[in-house]
């Protein structure tokens, strides 16, 4: 009797198990894409958290309307939207030529601030400073200018938007970088800038503003004389900057359309800015 | 309905919760092993054991063997620290403390066991890494991460020693006094080799607990993959690679992700089965 108990709570457990494993694999995107109330956008890992945000909004407002936003990197965007299983993809970067087939839709800009303590004298960095000090090659602030003592060169992990960012600016190689520490997001960026005097790390520039702002003991420094602001960044002055973008393949349908006026309307903007992007006009 | 009704119904009930939660158990090691199979079958074991990281190179490399150095030295200092100061805590709470001091050290316990570690790593970011940055740059480094796993551990080291030695039977411990051994000998002498076996449980809870952590060690210990050269050096755990890239792997990456996860499980099932043997060896 009791074996045989024993039996089927375990055959009860490996049915589970079997069916839970094979469940996620059913592919219901293509099937509900077509839809007039649904709307799913794939892409940007970076975009992604203030499109679902956006996405909550304007579900709010239209009753009976679902909006969908799943991850997996701007190429699985871009991907997903030419073969028809998303409505809209999210690009984090400027569509290349390779893309010319589809239409792009900007939504905000990103950009990255280099950011030292607060007590450090410098200013100001030049493009090949920057290089020097992320290869390496200089390891003390006195070389900068600076006062002497180890710089503590914070780099960011693979794989995350800033980072990809940085480095296409810069021109290097994952490879070539000497980090003294790795972070993952832009609050750990500036917690660890901000509590060391010789450290130098680069984050988003809304998330530097917003931090400076509470008196956290970070200062933005300029690069190649170019202020690292929000205010700089919609400027269109800045360098180090990225584009959010929203893409189609051709025509959007009338729902589509009608989110992404919505993402690019005066509303959507305290969104944005919650996100540390800034919006473009 | 009849008594036998309800006994089956309850047992029904009960078969059914224990099939779910071995269920949960059974699915997360097949899905972790069927998503780390394509890379130990593509990639194999022999580079995982490499010391090179950097899956989206252009040579990718696969090495975790600094990460799973980092997590074994980290876990197991911590716990080499935590051990020794958590019985020592539970004999004088048990044996020495007044009553009224007693009670206040273990609810402090319980308390400290039941803070959430992004808590213990915030705490060593801003508090414990600038202390170590005046003695060497930049302070996000091995050391800090055993400090703080040493603090986040201490409290389930001392609480299961508090809860082995209070479970001493009654006549040993009585038998001890009528003998008139000094105070320091029925502790040290007498309970706590007869708690042993719940002590032991306890470090190696802790030690699961330490090897696990991955918040507080992700923001204190540097996050930089290199075979530590000394305590000061930062490191990069297991744990914390797969929370700082998890969420933007792909193919190949994603794959090397789950390995390090199955890692992490072996290295969490060889703990948990060390407890049964101590737990065995007692009642032989």
């Amino acid at each position: 009797m009791l074996d045989h108990g024993h039996g089927r709570a375990l055959g009860a457990a490996v049915a589970l198990c079997v069916s839970l494993t094979f469940a996620g694999c059913a592919d219901e995107v293509s099937e509900r894409s077509a839809s007039s109330r649904h709307l799913v956008l794939t892409g940007s890992s970076t975009i992604a958290p203030l499109v679902a945000d956006l996405a909550r909004q304007f579900e709010s407002q239209r009753p009976g309307i679902r909006i969908d936003v799943q991850t997996g990197g701007s190429s699985r965007g871009i991907s997903d939207v030419r073969q028809g299983l998303a409505g809209i993809g999210m690009v984090s970067r400027k569509l290349g030529d390779a893309e010319a087939d589809l239409s792009g839709y900007r939504l905000a800009v990103d950009g990255v601030a280099l950011i030292v303590h607060a007590s450090n004298p410098l200013a100001d960095l030049t493009h090949a400073q920057v290089v020097d000090v992320y290869t390496g090659r200089v390891r003390d602030w006195r070389e900068l200018g600076g006062a002497a003592g180890p710089i503590t060169v914070v780099h960011k992990a693979d794989g995350r938007s800033t980072q990809e960012v940085f480095l296409g600016h810069f021109g290097l190689d994952p490879a070539e970088i000497e980090p003294s520490v790795v972070i993952g997001d832009n609050e750990q960026g500036v917690k660890s800038v901000a509590g060391n005097p010789g450290a130098i790390g680069y984050v988003s520039i809304g998330s530097a503003e917003a931090s400076a702002a509470l008196g956290v003991p970070i200062k933005p420094i300029a690069l190649d004389g170019y202020e690292a602001t929000s205010a700089s960044v919609a400027g269109g002055r800045f360098p180090l900057i990225r584009e959010l973008n929203l893409v189609s393949n051709g025509p959007l349908s009338p729902l589509a359309r009608d989110f992404v006026s919505f993402a690019r309307s005066p509303y959507a903007r305290e969104f944005i800015e919650a996100h540390y992007f800034v919006a473009v006009d | 309905m009849s008594p036998s009704t309800k006994d089956a119904l309850l047992i029904g009930l009960l078969r059914t919760c224990a099939a779910v939660a071995a269920a949960v158990v059974v699915l997360i090691v097949v899905f972790v092993a069927r998503d780390s199979w394509p890379a130990l079958r593509d990639i194999g074991v022999a580079r995982f054991l490499s010391t090179g990281w950097s899956p989206t190179g252009a040579e990718p490399g696969f090495g975790i063997m600094p990460m799973l150095v980092a997590t074994l030295v980290t876990s197991a200092a911590a716990v080499t620290l935590a051990a020794p100061v958590g019985i020592a805590s539970a004999v004088f709470t048990h044996f020495y403390a007044p009553r009224s001091m007693a009670v206040v050290l273990r609810r402090v316990m319980e308390l400290l066991a039941g803070i959430p570690s992004v808590v213990y790593g915030l705490w060593g970011l801003v508090v414990l890494v600038p202390i170590l940055l005046r003695f060497a740059p930049p302070g996000q480094s091995l050391m800090a991460g055993t400090l703080v796993l040493t603090i986040m551990i201490l409290p389930t080291v001392a609480l299961m020693a508090d809860v082995a030695l209070a479970a001493v039977p009654a006549p040993t411990l009585q038998a001890a006094h009528a003998l008139a051994l000094p105070r320091h000998a029925i502790a040290l002498k007498v309970a706590v080799p007869a708690a042993r076996s719940g002590i032991a449980t306890g470090i190696v809870l802790a030690a699961g607990r330490a090897v696990g952590e991955t918040m507080a060690v992700l923001m204190v210990c540097g996050n930089v993959v290199k075979l530590p050269t000394s305590a000061f050096d930062p490191v990069r755990t297991l744990t914390a690679n797969i929370a700082l890239e998890m969420g933007y792997a792909l193919a190949d990456h994603r794959a090397a992700l789950f390995v390090s996860g199955l890692c992490l499980l072996l290295m969490w099932l060889a703990l948990a089965s060390s407890t049964v043997l101590v737990r065995g060896n007692q009642r032989a």
